[in-house]
């Protein structure tokens, strides 16, 4: 498997969320526990972003749920691969499902970084990328670089099946810190979804 | 016995627990209904597939369930989650971390093994469980024993989940629906 991922360059978390955030409109965005989200709200705060603080794993699913429900909207999913491994059957769930709407991201450093950079059983020998496509998500593949990143994510605005990105990632930390207010966050969330009007 | 004949009759007149709670679902226009499956829930997981009003599937653990139907709540579409009692014992970290600290009205069906005649051990244990976990959350739950008080609960209990932004367990106890026997 090394093979697939020989020419992916490491690339940082921050930089691109930032890449992914500055080209979006009203597309939702839910971000993974941890520096994942904690780099989403870095990039800038918007109402269709969710910021997850806890339940580990369930970005895609959450983002299925989104996308389900608002099938005219594009959602990006941003997941680590720590919290991917523990939710590895959301991908069959997905691929059955089939949302043409949803894009998902693995950030992939090999590593629980905010629980002291230790190495996850997948680090040595796993290809979470293989792993989605054997799910049946046809549309995985590995980012080479930033330039391939924003290529692969202007491709899945208009595919049609669910789009998996893979990047590989460095061992940074994230740049900034979520404010941990869940209530809020999923109430500006509902108005960023245009469910909502605030009081 | 599971005949979707029995749930056809139209107009809330379901005389089936596993019809009037789908009547019940649509009348709360509660389409999304994952499912990790049980067998005392076949007839309900059946004729919600032989329904176009909802969209229902399964799921590999009860948690993508729960993410799921919370991601579809905060988007404007409202969920269900089936399982049973093994399947709600895993859910301690979801109920904790997302659906009440964001104030999801998680709406959960859960098909009680463990009971009255339960014949595996491991099930009856962790039966034990589900309770004290709904309490220690302070969750809303209820125990449907009785066809002629479930639509009441059933009703009632999803309009306040949604009302008041609180998760509730519907708890469909083996005096409602016949429950898992030996021989099954």
């Amino acid at each position: 498997m090394t093979t697939t991922q020989r020419n992916t360059k490491v690339m940082n978390r921050f930089e691109l969320t930032q890449r992914l955030i500055k080209g979006l409109k009203d597309e939702a965005v839910i971000g993974g526990i941890g520096n994942t989200n904690f780099d989403l709200w870095a990039a800038g705060h918007r109402p269709e972003n969710f910021y997850m603080l806890g339940s580990m794993g369930l970005a895609f699913p959450i983002a299925l749920g989104v996308a389900l429900a608002q099938p005219q909207r594009r959602v990006f999913a941003l997941e680590g691969d720590g919290s991917l491994l523990m939710q590895l059957g959301c991908l069959s769930t997905i691929a059955t499902l089939a949302p043409n709407n949803l894009t998902m991201v693995v950030m992939d450093n090999g590593i629980y970084q905010i629980t002291g950079s230790q190495p996850t059983p997948a680090a040595a020998h796993t290809d979470v990328v293989a792993i989605a496509l054997a799910s049946g998500l046809a549309n995985s593949s590995w980012a080479a670089d930033e330039d391939d990143f924003e290529r692969l994510i202007a491709q899945s605005m208009t595919a049609s099946a669910p789009t998996l990105i893979g990047v590989r990632i460095d061992d940074k930390p994230g740049t900034g810190t979520t404010r941990r207010d869940p209530v809020q966050i999923r109430e500006r969330f509902m108005h960023g979804m245009g469910v909502r009007q605030p009081l | 016995m599971a005949a979707a004949a029995e749930q056809s009759s139209a107009q809330g007149k379901a005389t089936t627990w596993h019809g009037i709670v789908l009547e019940t679902l649509k009348r709360n226009e509660i389409k999304l209904t994952p499912y990790v499956p049980d067998k005392v829930l076949t007839p309900l997981i059946k004729n919600l597939h032989a329904d176009p009003y909802f969209t229902t599937f399964p799921t590999a653990r009860e948690e993508e369930a729960v993410g799921i139907v919370s991601g579809a709540w905060m988007a404007g579409m409202r969920g269900a989650v089936l399982m049973q009692t093994s399947g709600f014992a895993t859910l301690a970290n979801v109920l904790a971390s997302l659906a009440v600290p964001y104030q999801i009205p998680l709406i959960m069906f859960v098909s009680e093994r463990g009971t009255l005649g339960e014949f595996n051990y491991g099930q009856a244990l962790v039966c034990r469980t589900m309770r004290p976990v709904l309490d220690s959350l302070a969750l809303e739950h209820h125990t449907i024993t009785r066809l002629d008080e479930l639509e009441f609960i059933a009703d009632r209990s999803i309009k306040q989940a949604i009302t008041t932004q609180a998760p509730v367990a519907l708890i469909l106890n083996p005096l409602l629906t016949g429950g898992k026997t030996f021989d099954k």
